[in-house]
């Protein structure tokens, strides 16, 4: 049963098992196919079957609990609600609000130019997206979260990416597919005005500067006191630059070649790290200190990012997606072969006293900022604009890439929360309390798990702490804060399962560490690349010369200026008395889901201006729990009376002691060290009120735009021209039989 | 090596078919694997770009793989893109 739609006909949606051929010139085969499947008996059957897969690992991690959960229920839950979330969710957007018309050309048609602009298989762009979009906040948030139990973190990381971060993702790169692959700023600057665009560019960069100094950070705290560690991650420079002469000079093109290369090499890195530690003169070289550590990122990341594209950049890109995509399945294959067992309740008392030792803050706001990126995160609205968009074959193929590439990175998410919890919890909150409180020693650490009554797990002793930490290959693991070698922790329990009878604990732990180092790195590199031509233009503004990307002076200064703002912050947090991580992690989670508030925004404008109120609530609820979720983090950050969370609250008490002559208050022993607490809550303070400030103006700006266009019955359209589509793809990432027959009239076509 | 696996169908029967029948799906799932990180790398860039060059701009210079490389690093380091956190 099939029907034909020329370019002229009205919209016309199939019944079930139609299809219906889309044309835009009598003289081709079709340029799209429109087909809904028929419910069959077997589809019936597989979908209930999903349907009861899922609700099984619901049942069992959230009603059933008891002591010993099967982290297995995790995936399940996870895998059954995003498959159906994506059956059903992401298709009724599809239908009623987007409606993507394949008989139009997309960017990637139109201004094909081989280069920037290619249509590009959609499988492979739904892996070049995926691989943009992963990085290490949803490998981090989710560990952090933890400490609130497991089940708060499971159901935002599932249901959170199913209405607010997929929804977002999808959106963004459909509008901006729309509009010739437009960047954020520059649909921010058409949909909200000039105003609303300034505000837009100004909170991006700030955020760039939070984003890049907090997960410097990370990068810090998994390195400090750790030989191996720093050997294996200092390696990686001399293996990026010998892959980048090796494609300059010697074999151009072989990319695969080289990273196979390379990722042998960073394997040896790692192997080679363990022996160099067990070396007099290696412990003395690669022993750093925070500060030392941070300082040599500082000036890695300005060079790295003068340095020409070739040399470092993209051969470390090429280390990075390999070692992702692949660490990734190996992590997916190692847990349902090992199963761990849970060991963190469901809901711990921090959910409600606030009290975490890995951050402070209740559930609400708290938990959603610290997750941020595993279920709704605003830089991939950078990605879903700009990028992608100029890559895509046809319009329906968004939902494939925006809405599904999201869900496998919220799955990602799942199981770095998986690796967290299901370690042992002593072992956990000995890692995550800041030095303030475990005082740095593993004496300290087992004092203050203990003290923590029932949360703390059964009870530990230093000497256990020592031993779990040689047990990886390090010195001591007693607050080790920032996520990551939580996570490296419990990524080496789960798959030294995987061969069972050798202990290979400390080579998967140093291996974790690469995994989230690598790509760590890449982000501050990229990021101070994109941040010095955000800021360049903005300089133009005042010397025309900034604009010119061949005048190095200016690119220089504008490289100085941006590692200066990630790297002050990032000093501020290695030497912050009171801790570091649990102060600043929550601006970063704040500025991440600003920038979704400042996309999702842009999106509630476009909907409204095309006259799809009726539709609006689908980028407007997201919207409004990450509008409230901001807000408040922000209104208690600056407000709160309490001297954990409130910035100022702590400033004011340090300020008071400072001036009553005292010389040492809580963590802070010495005056120089209560001067910088009061110095770094100053800053901290600061950059909330600055955030909130623009999230309201942001916010304001489109509800303004919005209701104007709504009583307006719509307003003009920014999207791009139509141009008639003159080629053909699938839809999915499977093909069904009738495309496959479309393809190959397409194929025979041609030859 | 589509004729070595003919060769072995016809000279052991059935059991020859069924095994000929495998060894073509692993060669095929062998081959979409090297497709797929050939693209997914970038390893075929320049194929593709010479490619375009041929159906859009026919008689235009083609670059070399090493001189295409060069001016798609020069263009990256003009124009910068974003990784995600």
């Amino acid at each position: 049963m099939t029907a034909t739609l020329d370019n002229k006909s009205d919209d016309l949606q199939p019944e079930p098992g139609q299809t219906i051929e889309l044309h835009t010139d009598p003289s081709l085969p079709p340029v799209g196919l429109r087909q809904k499947p028929k419910w069959t008996p077997l589809s019936i059957a597989l979908w209930i079957g999903i349907a009861l897969i899922g609700a099984l690992g619901w049942v069992m991690i959230a009603i059933v609990r008891g002591d010993e959960v099967n982290s297995i229920w995790f995936v399940a839950a996870a895998v059954g609600t995003f498959l159906i979330g994506y059956r059903f969710y992401s298709r009724f957007i599809e239908r009623k609000l987007l409606k993507p018309d394949d008989r139009r050309a997309t960017p990637a048609e139109i201004l094909d130019n081989g280069k920037d602009f290619e249509p590009t298989d959609r499988r492979v762009l739904f892996g070049h997206h995926f691989a943009a979009i992963a990085g290490a906040g949803p490998l981090v948030g989710p560990v952090l979260a933890a400490q609130m139990g497991y089940l708060p973190g499971t159901m935002w990381i599932i249901f959170g990416v199913i209405v607010a971060g997929a929804v977002q993702d999808y959106l963004v790169l459909f509008f901006s597919m729309r509009r010739r692959g437009r960047s954020l700023g520059q649909m921010a600057r058409e949909e909200l005005g000039r105003f609303g665009g300034v505000a837009a560019l100004i909170a991006t960069l700030l955020i760039m500067a939070i984003i890049l100094a907090v997960l410097a950070l990370v990068v810090v705290n998994a390195l400090a006191e750790s030989p191996w560690g720093v050997f294996s991650i200092a390696m990686t420079i001399p293996i990026a630059l010998f892959m980048g002469v090796y494609l300059r000079f010697l074999r151009p093109g072989r990319i695969t070649e080289v990273s196979l290369i390379g990722v042998a090499l960073l394997l040896l890195a790692i192997v080679s790290g363990g022996w160099v530690a067990e070396t007099a003169w290696g412990v003395d070289i690669f022993t750093l200190d925070k500060v030392t550590i941070a300082w040599a990122l500082i000036i890695y990341g300005f060079v790295a990012s003068i340095l020409p594209v070739w040399l470092l950049l993209a051969p470390r890109d090429y280390l990075s997606t390999f070692m992702k995509i692949g660490t990734i399945l190996l992590l997916a294959v190692g847990i349902v072969i090992a199963q761990p067992v849970v060991q963190m309740p469901a809901v711990t008392e921090f959910a409600f006293n606030g009290q975490g030792p890995a951050f402070a803050g209740a559930l609400f706001p708290f938990l959603f900022i610290t997750i941020a990126c595993g279920a709704l995160s605003g830089f991939h609205s950078l990605i879903a604009s700009g990028t992608t968009p100029k890559l895509i074959e046809k319009e329906t193929q968004t939902r494939v890439i925006g809405y599904g590439g999201m869900l496998v990175e919220s799955f990602v998410a799942i199981m770095a929360l998986v690796a967290a919890i299901t370690l042992d919890r002593s072992l956990y909150f000995a890692m995550n309390a800041s030095a303030a409180l475990t005082g740095g020693t593993a004496e300290g650490a087992a004092e203050f798990v203990n003290g923590l009554g029932a949360i703390g797990g059964q009870g530990v002793t230093a000497d256990q702490l020592t031993a779990a930490a040689a047990a990886v290959g390090e010195e001591s693991l007693v607050s080790r804060t920032g996520g990551a070698p939580t996570l490296a922790v419990g990524i080496s329990n789960i798959l030294n399962q995987i061969w069972q009878g050798s202990d290979l604990r400390a080579f998967w732990y140093h291996f974790a560490i690469m995994f989230e180092a690598l790509f760590i790195l890449t982000t501050v590199d990229a990021g101070t690349r994109v941040a010095r031509f955000m800021l360049s233009d903005t300089l133009g503004n005042v010397n025309k010369r900034f604009r010119d990307p061949s005048w190095r002076i200016g690119a220089w200064i504008s490289s100085i200026i941006v590692v200066a703002g990630w790297g002050s912050i990032l000093i501020m947090g290695v030497t912050d008395p009171l801790g570091g991580i649990n102060t600043l992690f929550p601006l970063f989670g704040i500025a991440n889901q600003l920038l979704a508030a400042i996309a999702l925004a842009v999106c509630v404008a476009i909907v409204c201006k095309k006259g799809l109120v009726k539709w609006v609530w689908i980028p407007g609820i997201p919207l409004v729990i990450d509008a409230i979720v901001t807000l408040t983090a922000s209104y208690q950050k600056i407000f709160s009376p309490l001297p954990t969370l409130g910035y100022w609250a702590q400033n004011g008490t340090y300020r008071e002691a400072l001036a009553n002559g005292e010389t040492s208050l809580g963590a802070a022993t010495s005056v120089e060290a209560m001067e910088a607490v009061v110095r770094n809550t100053t800053v901290q303070g600061t950059l909330s009120i600055i955030f909130a400030t623009l999230v309201i103006i942001v916010l304001a700006t489109a509800i303004w735009v919005s209701v104007r266009a709504v009583r307006a019955g719509g307003e003009k359209d920014t999207e791009s021209d139509v141009e008639p589509s003159r080629m053909y793809a699938p839809v999915s990432l499977v093909a069904t039989t009738e495309e496959k027959a479309v393809q190959k009239l397409w194929a025979d076509r041609s030859k | 090596m589509g004729g070595q696996v003919e060769v072995s169908g016809a000279t052991a029967a059935h059991g020859g078919t069924r095994a000929s029948a495998a060894i073509g799906a692993i060669a095929r799932a062998a081959r979409g694997l090297r497709w797929y990180v050939r693209e997914l790398m970038g390893d075929s860039r320049y194929e593709r770009y010479v490619a375009h060059l041929a159906a859009t701009h026919p008689g235009a210079p083609v670059p070399t793989e090493r001189q295409f490389w060069r001016d798609r690093h020069a263009e990256e380091d003009a124009n910068p893109s974003s990784r995600c956190c």
